[in-house]
């Protein structure tokens, strides 16, 4: 019931951000909220004249309930609104569930300057300790043993937003001991299949704000990829109704073109020390995997078969590839040993298994698995082989996942569109984030930037 | 009986008809003064053939273009025994014009992953391919692109939809 009204009202302040910011993608939680950890964000106090467009609190909070780790408890449920940290009744929200409160001030303090203050305190640590001694004394404690964080900093009022998932990445950091990927970037493409130009290629804030279009194209856009250092995307273009790659720097616009063979030139996918681009040409008779060596362009082929090799995807430490092969028979993931040429298969489970990801510690690979004419994503470990099913939703592909690990953006139908899907990497945690006009594919998650 | 002399007379008198039909037509002309229509005398016109040989060509490919399209099994690249006749007429033409050139276009149902289809697509494109060159025709006449899953002739998520979508197209 509680979860309910909790949705509901979670599902309405972002729907209303989402008016207010023109964003084209708005985020609905469809499951997992129920086993995140409760934390409150108050809502920021306000000093001065000139209210700033962006409510820190709200950004705050939606981020960490996407996170799928945290559930900010609603207004409604929070037994006080202390304005300062000494005010805390820390046994009244230790009672509530409440782990950990996010609370600060926003001081106008000049044209278009703003003092903003936030403090993350725990809330079980002031419960057992100073906390008691405060309420009876009613005086501000000095050791303040239960400040998580504090900091002060000035901004303007268009670094509203950015600030806010800075606050956030620092609250997930001290909670999880996991760095907070929420000043993150996701590159996309949206189809609208009436428009003047139906394909364009567009660059986000990771919670889709921000939208910025980098390319409107009349034929199709595909597999945008981030360089690792996050200013430049590779991707597939067919304006010359062929398929190119091309590089666009993301800040000066600057496109340059990479390959332009006959046949297939598709997935483009950096190295981890951005000096190289795996890629699948078929210039030698069939999709095969190839190294080009970015400065020289110089090429190296990796793989030799008649069957179809696709989707390559670099280990963390850049001495190995996944991709996937129908050599077996079906189209399944493998492991080329970049060094020795070694080759393994990787996947058994499943008629198909494709788009193979590793994750940013190595030890997994996530992946588009096919079981009884379903698509869905999944997740192996290497070690175990144990592959778990990890999403509900049907045609799903083009997996990208976080930097720090912890979610995983893909696309996949919903009714008759195709939209982007958010599931957390324990697979508990799922949101949608459907575009308000138009078809949505082909995510990728920006790097640490 | 002399063909050869039936043949002159005709060609004599084909001019002639022509321009008895169309001495009305010219009739208002010659009353016009200013006009330089009144110095002459005959007016030569030809009778066109049913069809120029490019127009034929024209119409052949106007044809070929309606049935453009072969169709595929779920993952597969096979050519079914169905599209034969399509692939023969698409055959002999360009065999009959060697500097037409034709695209062939490779697509998948939306199934599956983007980069997967692109293979899969650019398979499809092949299998016709190699049909029309075992037909005789050039390999310098023939291009291939892959769109995947990218350019779906129907944007619906049903088997029909799919069966559909799965194809290669001859784009002259």
């Amino acid at each position: 019931m509680m979860t309910k009204i909790l949705r509901t009202v979670f599902c309405s302040f972002l729907l209303l951000l989402g008016v207010q910011a023109h964003a084209s993608l708005e985020i609905i939680i469809t499951g997992g909220v129920d086993s995140a950890r409760p934390v409150a964000v108050l809502p920021f106090t306000f000093k001065g004249t000139t209210l700033p467009k962006e409510n820190i609190a709200e950004v705050v909070a939606a981020d960490l309930m996407r996170s799928g780790k945290f559930n900010p408890i609603p207004f409604i449920k929070m037994p006080q609104r202390p304005a300062k940290s000494s005010e805390i009744n820390f046994s009244a929200w230790a009672k509530e569930g409440v782990e950990a409160i996010v609370m600060g001030e926003v001081t106008e303090v000049g044209i278009d300057r703003y003092e903003v203050v936030f403090e993350l305190i725990d809330v079980l640590k002031g419960n057992t300790g100073a906390s008691s001694r405060m309420l009876n004394q009613g005086q501000l404690s000095t050791t303040a043993h239960y400040m998580l964080d504090s900091r002060s900093t000035t901004i303007n009022g268009s670094q509203f937003r950015q600030y806010a998932h800075r606050i956030s990445d620092i609250v997930y950091e001290k909670l999880t001991g996991e760095r907070g990927a929420f000043l993150t970037k996701i590159a996309y493409v949206l189809v609208r299949p009436n428009a003047e130009f139906p394909y364009q290629l567009v660059v986000a804030d990771y919670d889709g704000y921000n939208e910025q279009v980098l390319l409107r194209s009349k034929e199709p856009l595909m597999s945008p990829n981030w360089s690792p250092d996050g200013t430049k995307l590779a991707y597939v273009t067919f304006e010359k109704r062929q398929a190119q790659i091309y590089i666009q720097d993301i800040y000066t616009g600057r496109r340059t073109i990479l390959t332009s063979f006959p046949g297939i030139n598709s997935a483009p996918t950096w190295s981890p020390d951005g000096r190289k681009i795996a890629m699948v040409l078929s210039k030698d008779g069939n999709a095969e995997i190839y190294v080009m060596d970015v400065a020289t362009k110089a090429l190296t082929r990796v793989t030799n078969h008649r069957a179809i090799d696709t989707e390559p995807s670099w280990s963390p430490d850049g001495k190995e590839i996944v991709f996937s092969s129908e050599r077996g028979g079906n189209p399944q993931l493998y492991t080329v040993n970049l060094a020795t040429g070694d080759t393994r298969r990787l996947t058994f489970e499943g008629e198909m298994n494709l788009a193979g990801t590793f994750t940013p510690d190595g030890q997994s690979v996530v992946m588009v698995n096919r079981t009884g004419g379903r698509y869905q994503l999944a997740r192996m470990d290497r070690q175990s082989r144990f592959m778990q099913v990890l999403t509900a939703t049907n045609l799903d592909e083009s997996p990208s996942i976080a930097p720090n690990g912890s979610m995983i953006i893909y696309s996949t139908m919903h009714g008759r569109s195709q939209v982007l899907a958010l599931v957390s990497m324990d697979g508990r945690f799922k949101a949608r984030l459907p575009a308000a006009d138009g078809q949505v594919k082909s995510p990728a998650w920006s790097p640490f930037l | 009986m002399n063909l050869n002399k039936v043949l002159k007379g005709l060609l004599i008198a084909v001019p002639v008809l022509t321009l008895a039909a169309c001495s009305s037509k010219s009739s208002t002309g010659a009353g016009d003064a200013d006009s330089s229509a009144t110095t002459q005398t005959v007016q030569v016109e030809r009778v066109d053939p049913a069809a120029t040989a490019a127009e034929q060509m024209r119409q052949k490919m106007e044809a070929l273009r309606r049935e453009n399209t072969v169709y595929f099994d779920f993952d597969r690249a096979t050519i079914r025994p169905e599209f034969a006749e399509v692939l023969q007429a698409h055959g002999e033409f360009l065999r009959a014009n060697p500097s037409v050139r034709v695209t062939v276009e490779g697509h998948t149902d939306e199934r599956g992953t983007p980069e997967y289809n692109i293979a899969l697509g650019e398979r499809r494109a092949l299998s016709v391919v190699q049909y029309l060159q075992n037909l005789g025709v050039s390999a310098g006449q023939i291009s291939t692109v892959s769109y995947g899953e990218e350019k779906p002739a129907v944007r619906e998520t049903n088997e029909a939809a799919y069966a559909k979508n799965r194809r290669a197209v001859l784009v002259y």
